[in-house]
């Protein structure tokens, strides 16, 4: 139905509002007990040391990093096929935060590598594939910021989300493939340590905190979407008049 | 174990607190420039509107 | 009309406007020559960059003729749909009732008949500077013919979505160059592995596998990014 359409970003912005500060709570509580556990509880690694406790920020930004690219093609998608201006919104929203991800992933991993392979940057297939998705979120943020038109905006950058999700799957495995074959068995790779439960506790529950944390942020900038997007709505004047 | 020792982490210290910082820094800028930016839009709608009462 | 009149109505419209986009391109023959010319300085500066011993150059040759190779097609990529755009004809073509799809593939291999098909033809000139065996040649040369045309088939994308915006040459090359990573590892690739005395098939269907890949999806994705620019 139309109406339905029409009142989407009219129910969604006070409900996000609502919702946004106990994402927020959880966020905090969560990344707390994962910081605590693994910087204090979790076990010395045999191999690595305590360097491998960076992986409890590194891991879990990767997998963000991957998860966000494809939940921003799925709203791309969605927004393609039923011209959704939520979905639009959340396609938008979802770009500089799967960008943040990847660059922690990227950071960490690079800070991560001096201790294990004595260099920052080592050419390792996961790092460099790490480095092309940021190019693909930087891409789709250029993309995006060069067209003044939101509608055509938003339509144009989940054409290229969608394209960007079909070749991860192939530019990671081209980057797996080039690494083998550059790469001497010797080299060490970034990867988890023999997992211990009380190493796997930590992980996870960072994983559980980055989600939340993701879930906080998106509907934070989804807000500030709405306003702009909306902003010609007479709903608008309401939300900006009764709020001091 | 005592703070000093937590600090060092084994040596790695350096590396691990470089890697947390850096994350942090990173999360706490999601927050901060999306309130900001909200609240700076609030505030130019909120000026748009008084323009067009006082038309 | 029936269904084989149609059939041969869509094909002649198509190579209508190969022929089309390839005469256009012949009064206007700079926009051609000039990636061809900037793919032959790009790679005689590495020399000059990083010394001239053979066994070095060789070496490097694979990356450097691959690496110019994508940035010669991505500067050609501009020429796609601007001059169209800018005359209106864009238009024309977009509210023709043959499908989109099918226009734009056509647009797409005229691209790289003038692009791509050039720069195989000019690889070896720049691989004997390069000091490529003749065996290194012969596998370049496969790559090349297998690999540009992904790069003008993915590259449509990029040039659709950037149609009529301030600074899209360099907004091309950020949509783009991250998307052409696997050709240029498949590509490089099989000519380092054949160089080492490896077979380069694996690299070579691999390369194959993308192209099928990339004709199937990038002349949609396209037709539907000029959609999308010109609404």
């Amino acid at each position: 139905m139309n109406i339905t359409k029409y009142a989407a970003p009219v129910v969604f912005y006070p409900l996000a509002g609502k919702l946004i500060p106990w994402f927020a709570w959880a966020t905090g509580i969560t990344l707390t007990i994962g910081l605590i556990m693994g910087l204090f509880i979790a076990p010395t690694d045999y191999q690595q040391g305590e360097s491998y406790r960076i992986m409890f920020i590194h891991v879990p930004s990767a997998w963000m990093s991957m998860l966000v690219y494809v939940v921003m093609a799925t709203a791309g998608a969605v927004a393609l096929a039923w011209k959704t201006r939520l979905s639009e919104m959340l396609a938008t929203a979802c770009a500089p935060i799967g960008a943040s991800f990847t660059l922690i992933a990227l950071i960490t991993g690079a800070i991560w590598g001096k201790p294990m392979w004595g260099a920052y940057w080592v050419w390792d297939a996961r790092l460099t594939s790490e480095l092309v998705l940021l190019f693909l979120y930087l891409g789709f943020m250029a993309l995006q910021a060069s067209i003044d038109d939101p509608r055509r905006a938003a339509r144009a950058a989940a054409i290229l989300a969608l394209v960007g999700v079909i070749n991860i799957p192939i530019i990671h495995f081209s980057v797996e493939w080039w690494n083998t074959l550059h790469q001497p068995a010797s080299v060490s790779k970034i990867s988890a340590p023999s997992i211990h439960p009380s190493m796997l506790w930590p992980l996870l529950i960072n994983a559980v905190g980055f989600h939340l944390f993701f879930a906080t942020t998106v509907l934070m900038r989804m807000r500030t979407e709405v306003l702009i997007r909306e902003r010609h709505k007479s709903w608008i004047a309401d939300i900006v008049g009764v709020k001091p | 174990m005592n703070w000093a020792e937590f600090f060092t982490m084994g040596g790695y210290g350096k590396f691990i607190w470089s890697a947390y910082g850096a994350a942090a820094f990173i999360i706490i800028l999601n927050v901060v420039l999306p309130m900001r930016r909200h609240k700076k839009v609030l505030h130019m709608l909120r000026e748009l509107l008084k323009m067009k009462e006082r038309e | 009309m029936d269904k084989a009149e149609q059939k041969t109505g869509l094909f002649s419209v198509a190579t209508a406007l190969f022929v089309r986009d390839i005469r256009l391109a012949a009064r206007r023959s700079t926009d051609v020559f000039n990636p061809l010319v900037f793919f032959v300085i790009v790679v005689s500066l590495f020399p000059l960059g990083v010394g001239p011993e053979p066994n070095q150059l060789q070496l490097m040759a694979p990356g450097v003729i691959w690496v110019a190779a994508l940035l010669a097609t991505m500067i050609s990529l501009d020429r796609l749909f601007s001059h169209d755009f800018e005359t209106g004809s864009l238009e024309q073509i977009v509210l023709a009732p043959q499908p989109l799809t099918l226009i734009i593939f056509a647009k797409i291999a005229a691209h790289w008949t003038l692009t791509g098909l050039p720069l195989v033809i000019l690889m070896p000139l720049v691989a004997m500077q390069m000091n490529m065996t003749t065996d290194m040649i012969y596998i370049s040369f496969l790559t090349l013919i297998i690999g540009t045309p992904i790069l003008s088939l993915i590259g449509a994308i990029g040039a659709a979505l950037t149609i009529g915006l301030r600074g899209g040459g360099v907004l091309v090359s950020l949509l783009v160059l991250p998307l052409y990573t696997p050709v240029l590892i498949f590509g490089a690739g099989a000519i380092s592995a054949s160089a080492q005395g490896f077979s380069p098939d694996a690299h070579l269907s691999l390369l194959g596998a993308f192209l099928a890949l990339s004709l199937t999806f990038a002349p949609l994705a396209a037709a539907a990014a000029v959609r999308v620019s010109l609404d």
